[in-house]
């Protein structure tokens, strides 16, 4: 069995002892280190975007919050202007409703003071009518008539009136 | 099987390519040492082609250096702990070594010097010795705590003691006779069947053929899973090293 050729075992340790040696030089100088780099910047590299689309998002959100409550703002000052022009308008047919009312009780009174007047006029013209009358129906009845007797009872029978 | 020279051990013999000596003692550069080489060669090719772009999205190579570059970190991680961190370029080294010896091992012609007994014990006696001075190192005397189980009545630690000290200086050897008996009863077998290929010709030599292929998937499976089970070995005596307590 070649395995147990002592005389070969002094070249086989020497030359596994400088391969192993060697290899491992190469394995922790080179190779190690550039694969060990290379993993830890792709992990920075991984981790900066992840915190970067953190950061973008929050940007996102802040923009969101501002446009909402900008949005909040105008519906709450759209709904003010509404209820002050619903006010104004309120209180302009309020007003003119009382214009309207002042003028129309006015117009009224005049027509009412217009009507009590033609009225006046009309009774006072009646005693006068009533008087001639009387005075042609006497002076037809008995030929002659007394204006003063005439008007005396025409004031008297107005008077019971 | 002496039949033209042709033993299926005859694979194993080490010739000597390029002949050294030192102060008496032969140190001839051997098939072995060739296959060393270009073992530590090809790994470092492969890690460093595989690294030449350092691409944020890696390629295929890459893809390949990084996971076994995690792969081993996890290991060492999950059964050693965090402690075993400053050990991580030694394991990585143990795993890419064997690794390729026993895969470059299953080109035909070529050499694996991991079939060689001598030298899987040059490396778990390496893992041993390293393993036993970190114990010390970090617990000092506390690390004679591993011989002793907790929670164990007294009468019963004469009988354990002794085989926890055993089964402890017992692991070089076990560390490096499995992955060289794997290594070199898997190139026996292989050859031995490629030897029933020739010998029963061209008619019935189909069948051994088939399970030849067979046989080298398998063999490579082997090879991949001996590094692996040598290097998990030495993380889980590295964690009895940082946490000598059962």
């Amino acid at each position: 069995m070649p395995q147990l050729a002592a005389e070969t075992f002094a070249s086989q340790l020497i030359w596994l002892a400088i391969t192993f040696v060697v290899l491992y030089l190469i394995m922790s100088r080179v190779v190690i280190p550039r694969i060990g780099g290379i993993l830890e910047d792709r992990e920075a590299r991984i981790r900066g975007d992840l915190d970067k689309a953190e950061e973008l998002k929050a940007d996102a959100d802040k923009a969101m919050a501002e446009y909402e409550s900008r949005l909040a703002e105008a519906r709450a000052s759209a709904h003010g202007i509404i209820g002050e022009m619903k006010a104004e308008m309120a209180a302009e047919t309020e007003k003119r409703r009382h214009e309207i009312d002042a003028d129309l009780s006015k117009r009224q009174a005049e027509a009412e003071s217009r009507i009590a007047e033609q009225r006046e006029a009309a009774l006072g013209s009646l005693d006068e009518v009533a008087r001639q009358a009387t005075a042609a129906v006497l002076e037809r009845l008995t030929g002659k008539s007394d204006q003063d007797r005439v008007a005396s009872a025409v004031a008297t029978v107005g008077e019971g009136r | 099987m002496a039949a033209g020279g042709h033993s299926p051990l005859e694979q194993f013999e080490i010739k000597q390519l390029i002949p050294l000596n030192a102060g008496g003692v032969d140190i001839s550069f051997t098939n072995s040492a060739l296959w060393m080489v270009i073992a530590i060669a090809a790994a470092t090719l492969l890690l460093t082609m595989g690294m030449r772009g350092r691409a944020m999205v890696p390629g295929r190579l890459q893809s390949l250096a990084e996971l076994s570059y995690e792969f081993i970190a996890n290991m060492i991680r999950d059964n050693a702990g965090s402690g075993g961190k400053p050990y991580f370029p030694f394991l990585f080294t143990l795993f890419f070594f064997i690794l390729f010896c026993n895969l470059l091992g299953m080109i035909p012609y070529s050499f694996t010097p991991t079939s060689h007994i001598i030298v899987t014990f040059g490396m778990a006696l390496v893992v041993f010795i390293g393993v036993t001075i970190i114990g010390f190192a970090k617990n000092g005397l506390g690390f004679i705590r591993l011989f002793v189980p907790s929670g164990v009545p007294i009468p019963l630690l004469f009988i354990l003691v002794p085989i926890e000290i055993i089964s402890y200086f017992v692991r070089p050897i076990s560390l490096s006779l499995r992955l060289f008996a794997n290594m070199m009863a898997g190139h026996t077998m292989l050859k031995v069947f490629g030897g029933f290929v020739i010998s029963l010709g061209f008619v019935a030599g189909w069948a051994p053929l088939a399970f030849l292929v067979a046989l080298t998937g398998l063999e490579i499976g082997i090879a991949m899973l001996q590094a692996y089970v040598f290097t998990i070995l030495s993380c889980l005596y590295l964690h009895d090293a940082l946490h000598p307590g059962h």
